[in-house]
């Protein structure tokens, strides 16, 4: 399996060196990433690991977006509401002071209680949710605002009234809108990036992943019913589709690995919280100096390459 | 809730429920055709109007002037990037899904006239792997965008999926931004897309380019939803309204612009392709 991936990485480097198309300073960027994941390919996580970070993502403790906005953000205002129907509490989005700059930040927020957790159903947005995402969206490019994501879904709700409001094109349109934003996007996944629901509010410039959250096409539960026929063959379907962060970073579909306190970020998340602030901080340096079209055509070309095929 | 999730989607070696009907039996009426009635009718019941699901291939003919198609990007095909393997290995469906269907995804693409008007088209099959979208399709969706902006002509989609190919992991969820950054680039060079959803269109395709037509039309009794009446129930345990997710539900709730018969859905695109093209002429 890794030398699977070993070889089609070292193929894609040999290919890139020998490439003269590419502008100089992207072209070496691409390879710095590729040898990196190279390194990482030793280590790759077994079955067993990657299960645990199934478990750590959906951990009853583990902090969630306000956890970190508290910690990591002054002078933050929390706004409401899509301006159309409803205020969708499973997305949280405002502004607020990071590292000494104002940015836009929108995410998903689980509840801690079982009323919080019924009020924010659960962290599973509705198409109000991401109308509200979009609303702050266009705030952030008014104004010059980077903007900032915090990913933890399991999904995008589906119930009637989700389907009813739209939730299909609301995901949609939410993705469409941040392939035009001229400002900076950091995305990192920090709990459950769930499908659909999770891609919504991630194409991003640079999207990071905590060391213990998962990022997936549909949740293992999902994947074991339809293709094991049981839901409780999770474990199986988890390991086949390798939700995890270093496999994430294998396949290029995120940029780097956020690390995490020692036993998860619910065991110390004052430091996860240190953490994941000086990745942010550390990719909105980077960003910042990029022109606007710049930023927003690479970041473009960057998801239109995603894909492997022959 | 997670013991409770439906698995009768994918059956393998389990004898057909009795009752279970011919393809070619009408599942509305029960009137029986033949495949050379059926075709003559562009696959729609000549009795009640129930639409069946078309071919890419069949759809292409529909649509496209004699002889005009010219297919893009053919030869390409999916890897296994995850070496994924649940009851049988990836490979081995794929390769029965080329054998049964004849292609080699589940996207044709190319270009074509309707009525003399030049478009690219991107046409799924959903008898390959239930039209679902990996590598492949997102890469020639991607493909059919840049073509149609390099030739400047608007892009027709027509679309027919069950989402995401979790076979492809995370790397198919990544065809959702791929294809969006793609109709967005479209867009940006200044032509249009117009998107027909038929049945099904949902989950990943319609949450992705699918919702992206400047002009949205689906054909009647299609379902068009990002999660399926099935999911849906069991999930919520919700009383479900009778058209849930369907073209005529979603039309009433605003997020379709027409509902298109297939007989008419040519004359329909090639007023549109004239009104979008150059002078409106």
């Amino acid at each position: 399996m890794a030398t699977d991936h070993e070889l089609r990485l070292r193929e894609r480097l040999t290919r890139l060196r020998g490439l003269n198309l590419l502008g100089g300073t992207r072209l070496s960027a691409e390879l710095e990433k590729l040898q990196r994941q190279l390194e990482r390919i030793q280590a790759a996580p077994t079955d067993e690991e990657i299960w645990r970070s199934v478990e750590l993502a959906r951990h009853q403790d583990r902090p969630y977006t306000l956890d970190y906005v508290e910690r990591l953000f002054e002078d933050w205002v929390e706004l409401h509401g899509d301006r159309g129907r409803a205020d969708d509490a499973a997305v949280v989005v405002g502004i607020g002071r990071f590292e000494g700059r104002t940015v836009a930040l929108i995410g998903n927020q689980k509840g801690r209680d079982i009323k919080e957790r019924t009020k924010r159903n659960f962290g599973m947005a509705y198409p109000e949710g991401y109308r509200k995402a979009m609303r702050l969206m266009e705030l952030a490019e008014r104004h010059g605002f980077p903007l900032l994501s915090l990913v933890d879904i399991p999904g995008a709700y589906p119930g009637v009234a989700a389907e009813q409001h739209g939730q299909g094109g609301a995901i949609a349109r939410s993705q469409a809108l941040m392939s035009r934003l001229g400002v900076p996007i950091v995305t990192c996944v920090i709990g459950e990036g769930g499908s659909g629901g999770a891609i919504a509010t991630a194409l991003a410039d640079r999207v990071l992943m905590q060391a213990n959250s998962i990022y997936t096409v549909i949740s293992p539960e999902g994947c074991a019913a339809i293709l094991w026929r049981d839901a409780a063959e999770a474990k199986k379907a988890a390991a086949a589709f390798k939700p995890d962060a270093v496999h994430c970073l294998e396949l290029g579909v995120i940029d780097s690995i956020v690390p995490e306190p020692e036993g998860g970020a619910h065991t110390n998340p004052d430091e996860a919280a240190r953490l994941l602030g000086e990745a942010l901080r550390d990719a909105l340096d980077e960003l910042e100096p990029i022109p606007a079209d710049e930023l927003k055509r690479t970041r473009r070309a960057k998801f239109r390459s995603l894909g492997v095929y022959a | 809730m997670s013991s409770r999730i439906d698995v009768s989607i994918e059956h393998r070696n389990v004898p057909e429920p009795p009752g279970k009907k011919h393809p070619n039996t009408c599942p509305a009426c029960d009137s029986h055709y033949r495949d050379d009635e059926l075709e003559a009718a562009l696959w729609v019941c000549p009795h009640c109007g129930h639409h069946f699901t078309m071919r890419a291939r069949t759809r292409i003919a529909s649509l496209a002037d004699e002889g005009s198609f010219s297919e893009e990007a053919a030869d390409l095909r999916s890897e296994d990037p995850l070496d994924f393997f649940d009851l049988r290995p990836y490979t081995e469906r794929l390769a029965e899904a080329e054998m049964k269907t004849g292609l080699g995804e589940a996207m044709v693409i190319g270009q074509a006239a309707i009525d003399g008007n030049g478009c690219e088209l991107a046409v799924m099959d959903f008898s390959f792997m239930g039209g679902s979208m990996g590598s492949v399709v997102g890469e020639k969706f991607s493909r059919a965008c840049d073509s149609a902006a390099q030739r400047g002509v608007p892009l027709v989609s027509i679309t027919a999926s069950g989402g995401a190919r979790m076979q492809e992991g995370i790397l198919s969820l990544m065809q959702l931004p791929k294809t969006v950054c793609a109709v967005e680039d479209l867009h940006d060079a200044g032509q249009p897309m117009i998107s027909v959803m038929t049945h099904p269109t949902t989950a990943g395709v319609l949450a992705s380019f699918a919702s992206l037509g400047d002009v949205i039309v689906a054909e009647p009794g299609a379902l068009l939803a990002f999660t399926g009446p099935r999911v849906v129930q069991q999930t919520t345990r919700e009383k479900l309204p009778e058209d849930f997710g369907l073209a005529e539900q979603n039309l009433r709730f605003g997020h379709i612009d027409a509902i298109v018969p297939r007989p008419e859905l040519r004359a329909y695109v090639t007023r549109l392709l004239r009104l979008f093209g150059p002078n409106g002429d």
